[in-house]
């Protein structure tokens, strides 16, 4: 073992039925240091981390510990107690109980620890962290972030010498990224080595000391954050030289020209979901967007118009004709398709297979006594799994087992088949790896090419920019801003984001 | 329905009986009624209470001189609690039918502490008979008894009994099944399925089922109420068994359904005993004598029960005595 | 990049492991064992014999058949739970209040105010529609409490279960009307010259009705789909209420034929006995054919098989001369083994033992 390493993995094997995971990979983590995971949805990131912390039994290789010499682990219990200590992307603390009893739940050491001591006693950790919190407060009262770094506060308090974030950051703002990198930057001067994996480029480079990249579960290598700029690492996670990102917009065909017809539009559209009553239209072959922070009603007006919510005033109007879209059936027959941004709540049908999650929405369309043969339903997945080249044993693999790129991609895939005038991609990129971003991207601009409407939203900013050309800002559930042509740059978005002076 | 003309000429004795005393008696309340509180089970318990509880609605009424309250309840905390109200409500009499042996004493004491006379009806109780005036009861040992005693006048060459039993535990349940089992031993008869089917047709149906279906020879059926004999006739038809009155089957009933007595009557089935759930003349009688100020022989007063045989019973029978 | 990357591993183990995760694993399972255990036990569990019945008509006598006698009327219902379940992801525990209404309303309409007519005051074809919809609104009250009131399924059938059996009772004024035509014994007992049970028959036109509904209909779709998802659901323009209102309401159907069958059993209804504790074993099929009593995915056949199995069980227990009040003690181990061999882990351990047996197995033939 090196010197300053804490954790050494060494020639790891891991298969699955049908799939090789992963293939002689290494990874070394040194004390004090932040490394980022790097890799595409399906190279083999996760099933390295739950390897090492015993999730899964290792096929092959071995993993060394500092002090411990090499180990097996069976349980992540296990791993914690060697001191690997993980925080997922989804949270999985008790939202019902306190922060402190959070933190010391289910740790042998503390049961017969007095609500005082523990109170306490959880109150200096937080407080040695910066984390501003009552230990006291119910875990679910607090906001994501914070419960993320209950979560490391945790971990820490538990003497871990190795913390694993699994995707931290994906449902944080920006400033509650900038606490959480706060709190990572704590921790390192501690001495604790971090594994962080992570789809967001700029993040990385961030905070990150050295990088270790997976492509098609083997290990391309290992970098320190300086000898890797950025457009060879997106290269080396692909496996190929990246048409440089920025140029989509201009190498995609562009859309013809503003007079086209008004495919959708609304006036005084209002839900029940704290949004003011607002104006909005779109016209065919028009790609635009909605912008704001999180929380600023985006995602509420796009459910508005899919009538996804509780529709409460407005008069719709779809290529002219007027119609009453209450329920998303009624969007749906009018040509509206809506890819929803929390996918694992409100887009995937977990246990249905590929096939049936992406024949699902024209099935609805298509009225309860019509049933597609088994035949042309498998027709009809096949034709999506060519086309957007969604990674997946078989049509009949049940979606929740494939990679969140890849079950995007099959949400994107039910919806394209309805063959909607209008589509509303709601964070259709967030969690998923930066190859997928890309093509997600480029088939919006190509969709629109062909006539489509595409409302599309994203917390990346130069994503919506590459994509756009008409961006919709909000704030605090209302529209403060429509920014278009030479208006759309990163600064003018930012400003009137912030209520500045293009309004 | 005759069924409902049976109990109107009950009715109409009591009516004659409580008339009679009322017009002599000391009624104490200002109606002259004499106040009644009657806690029972539930009527849809069985076809029996139904019976039972159509008894007593139609003989404690005011015609006949009672102001009579009614509560039923499956439960015994529940019992005990309307035992509670109607002694505050300063009734005559306590009628009670429980439904747990256990838990009345303080209860029953408080009643003796207020003047209210305690009559027990079909079922007893774990508690002194200092706290009550007399209880009404069928002796569940005795239909055993009768029944078997029947069987084994029938003089059979060899007895292959099935034996179909009640929800284990009950009082029905063991009357019925003890001196069966014990004659079953002395006399060397052989009972060649034991099985509880839990008062249930369906169960006593796939019961003989089963025996059938194992090739068991048997030449009883002993069913421990009306509704798991006609379940194990059932299955004797589906398999041409033939039974009744000098066939192959011996078929034995309780509780003297009038459907189980007409099926008596026709031959299909052998014996059926009753069990009497008709109590209310015995206690209008007891209040009575109460009332009369005489005092009782015995605390505890047996119903008569007959058993009936395929052979002998009358039309009469089955009106007078079907439920 | 392969649009599908299966790289082959070993096809022996692969088939093996797909085999141990099919659904119908389990009530097959099940079945083979009560069936080797009942031949090494007495093989003349499963002779049949012909004979004929009291009334001179010629019928089918043996264990299988009294196995696919009674165990038809716990299909039917193993039909409606199944929906109910993957749809609401819980279950209906009022079905034996249910059948209890619903046979007690079939005879109310047959006896009319009489409750024992001579003839029959109404064709039983007529009653038996009445007893539908009747079962239908009851069915129809407990899916409106689940899925528009959003109670849980347990909780809103506990009312109907707790009230069904004294609503049963006051619907014939708490007499016992008993039907003394023949014609409708004959759908709990035989039709004449037809020698296997009409419950049977009953239950292989409720099979196919289900198959084609399932087949021609999206309703698979659908109740799989709110089953698991219902906020996606909704938003691919499912009504998830209606969904769930469906499967309750279907139940119902399926509690009126299993009334109709255990009434013309006995031509008669005891309101407290009939079909005690059926709800039960309803539920027990659909988990025994491998469904999660949580909801989602289903598997009709193996929900089907399930009810066979148990009733397979049930009869087993009788010819052993179980006593009949410990019947459920041995479904409860029965119930724990499933629940035991169900669980992923237990899953995933037996087939890793497999593979590793045939891969010895191999090794051992292939000399190296």
């Amino acid at each position: 073992m090196q010197e300053n390493s804490v954790l050494e993995l060494r020639g790891i094997y891991k298969s699955f039925p049908g799939v090789k995971a992963l293939q002689n990979v290494d990874f070394t983590l040194r004390r004090g240091e932040i490394h980022a995971l790097m890799g595409e949805n399906g190279a083999g990131k996760s099933t390295l981390i739950k390897v090492l912390t015993g999730v899964y039994p290792k096929d092959g290789g071995t993993i060394h510990v500092k002090d411990k010499g090499s180990v097996v682990f069976h349980s992540p219990q296990e791993a914690q107690n060697a001191g690997i200590s993980t925080v997922y992307q989804e949270i999985s603390l008790c939202p019902n109980l306190s922060v402190a009893e959070n933190m010391y739940i289910g740790r042998g050491e503390k049961q017969l620890l007095s609500w005082k001591k523990m109170n306490a006693d959880a109150g200096k950790v937080l407080e040695s962290l910066g984390i501003n919190v009552k230990p006291t407060q119910q875990l679910a009262s607090c906001s994501i972030a914070v419960q993320q770094m209950v979560a490391i506060a945790r971990a820490v308090d538990m003497d871990c010498s190795v913390l694993i974030l699994d995707e931290p950051t994906s449902s944080l703002d920006e400033s509650e990224v900038a606490k959480l990198f706060k709190l990572m930057r704590q921790l390192k001067e501690r001495g604790v080595g971090i594994i962080f994996v992570t789809h967001f480029l700029d993040q990385v480079y961030e905070v990150c000391d050295r990088i270790t990249v997976l492509r098609d579960s083997k290990l391309v290598g290992e970098y320190s954050i300086q000898e890797l700029p950025r457009v060879q690492l997106v290269s080396k996670m692909l496996g190929k030289e990246l048409d440089d990102m920025a140029d989509i917009k201009n190498s995609a065909p562009e859309s013809k020209n503003n007079k086209d017809e008004i495919v959708y539009e609304a006036a005084n559209l209002c839900s029940s979901e704290g949004i003011r009553p607002f104006d909005f239209h779109i016209r065919s072959g028009e790609v635009n967007g909605f912008t704001g922070l999180l929380g600023s009603g985006r995602s509420e007006s796009v459910r508005a118009i899919f009538g996804a919510d509780k529709v409460t005033s407005g008069e719709v109007k779809v290529k002219g004709r007027s119609v009453k879209i209450r329920k998303p059936l009624d969007a749906m027959k009018n040509g509206i398709a809506y890819l929803p941004e929390d996918r694992k709540r409100d887009g995937i049908v977990g246990d249905l297979s590929v096939k049936d999650n992406i024949i699902l929405a024209l099935q609805v369309k298509n009225g309860f006594f019509k049933p597609f043969s088994k035949k042309k339903a498998i027709e009809f997945a096949e034709k999506y799994i060519e086309m957007l080249d969604v990674k997946t044993a078989s049509v009949n693999t049940p979606i929740k087992s494939l990679s969140g790129g890849n079950q995007q991609k099959v949400i994107l895939g039910r919806w394209l088949l309805t063959e909607p005038d209008y589509l509303i991609l709601d964070e259709p990129t967030r969690g998923i790896d930066v190859g997928t971003k890309v093509d997600i991207q480029k088939l919006v601009l190509k969709l629109a090419s062909e006539g489509m409407s595409v409302t599309f939203i994203s917390s990346e900013t130069d994503e919506m920019l590459r994509t756009c050309s008409r961006l919709i800002v909000m704030r605090d559930g209302k529209q403060v801003g429509e920014l278009t042509g030479e208006q759309l740059t990163q600064t003018t978005v930012m400003n009137t984001i912030a209520g500045g002076s293009a309004k | 329905m005759s069924t409902w003309k049976k109990v109107l000429g009950v009715v109409l004795t009591a009516a004659v009986c409580s008339v009679g005393f009322v017009g002599c008696g000391n009624a104490k309340n200002d109606s002259g009624l004499i106040k009644v509180g009657i806690i029972n089970n539930d009527p849809n318990e069985s076809g029996y209470r139904t019976a039972n509880v159509n008894d007593l609605k139609n003989t404690f009424t005011e015609e006949n001189g009672f102001d009579a309250q009614f509560s039923y309840s499956l439960k015994n905390d529940e019992q005990i609690s309307f035992a509670q109200k109607f002694i505050q409500d300063e009734v005559d009499y306590l009628l009670l039918s429980a439904a747990d042996t256990a838990g009345w004493d303080s209860v029953l004491q408080d009643a003796k502490n207020a003047g209210v006379k305690v009559i027990l009806f079909d079922r007893t109780i774990d508690a002194s008979p200092d706290l009550y005036e007399a209880s009404v009861v069928s002796d569940m040992n005795k239909e055993g008894e009768t029944a078997v005693e029947w069987l084994k006048n029938q003089n059979l060459d060899k007895y292959e009994i099935i034996h179909l039993q009640g929800v284990m535990g009950t009082a029905a349940q063991k009357g019925r099944s003890g001196s069966l089992t014990d004659t079953a031993s002395q006399l060397g008869w052989d009972i060649v399925s034991q099985q509880t089917a839990e008062w249930n047709a369906e169960k006593a149906q796939q019961i003989v089922q089963s025996a059938i279906d194992a090739g068991k020879s048997f030449n009883v059926i002993y069913a421990e109420n009306d509704d798991m004999a006609k379940g194990a006739v059932a299955a004797l038809d589906k398999a041409n068994i033939s039974h009744g009155v000098g066939k192959d089957v011996i078929v034995m009933g309780f509780d003297c359904n009038r459907w189980a007595l007409e099926e008596l009557k026709a031959g299909n089935w052998n014996y059926d005993g009753q069990c009497n759930p008709f109590q209310s003349s015995y206690i209008v009688n007891i209040i009575e004598k109460l009332e009369n100020g005489e005092t009782l022989a015995d605390k505890t007063i047996v119903m008569d029960e007959k058993g009936f045989d395929a052979a002998t019973i009358t039309d009469e029978d089955v009106s007078n005595y079907g439920i | 990049m392969s649009k599908m990357s299966t790289k082959p591993v070993s096809k022996g183990g692969q088939l093996l492991s797909s085999i141990l995760h099919h659904q119908l694993i389990i009530p097959i399972a099940a079945l083979l064992l009560l069936t080797v255990f009942n031949l090494i036990a007495d093989p003349s569990f499963f002779r049949i014999t012909l004979g004929t019945n009291s009334a001179g008509h010629p019928v089918l006598s043996g264990y299988l058949i009294t196995i696919i006698d009674y165990g038809s009327e716990l299909a039917i219902l193993a039909i409606g739970m199944t929906l109910v379940t993957a749809a609401s992801g819980g279950q209906d525990i009022s079905v034996g209040a249910g059948i209890a209404i619903s046979g007690s309303v079939l005879l109310r309409v047959l006896c009319g105010t009489e409750s024992r007519p001579e003839t029959l005051q109404a064709p039983i074809i007529v009653a038996f529609l009445v007893c539908v919809v009747v079962a239908m609104i009851f069915g129809a009250f407990n899916g409106a409490l689940v899925a528009y009131f959003k109670i849980q399924p347990m909780v809103a059938t506990l009312i109907l279960f707790t009230a069904g059996r004294s609503i049963a009772a006051w619907i014939n004024n708490n007499e016992l009307p008993i039907v003394s035509d023949e014609t409708f014994s004959f759908f709990g007992g035989y039709i004449p010259g037809i020698p296997i049970p009409t419950p049977f028959f009953i239950a292989l036109i409720c099979f196919v009705i289900t198959w084609a509904v399932l087949k021609f209909t999206t309703l698979g779709l659908y109740v799989q789909s709110v089953g698991i998802n219902e906020k996606t659901s909704r938003l691919n323009g499912l009504n998830p209420e209606m969904i769930k209102f469906i499967t309750y309401v279907l139940l119902g159907l399926c509690v009126a034929v299993c009334g109709l069958i255990k009434v013309s059993r006995l031509s008669t209804i005891n309101y407290s006995v009939i079909a005690k504790d059926i709800e039960m074993d309803a539920i027990l099929a659909v988990a025994l054919g491998g469904n999660a009593l949580s909801g989602g995915k289903f598997n009709m056949g193996a929900s089907i098989l399930g009810a066979y199995v148990i009733q397979f069980l049930t009869t087993t227990l009788y010819k052993f001369d179980v006593q009949s009040d410990a019947l459920s003690a041995y479904k409860a181990v029965v119930v724990i083994l499933l629940v035991v061999l169900s669980a992923p882990v237990v899953r995933e351990k037996l087939s890793s033992l497999l593979k590793l047996a045939t891969s010895r197995l191999r090794s051992a033939k292939s000399p190296t």
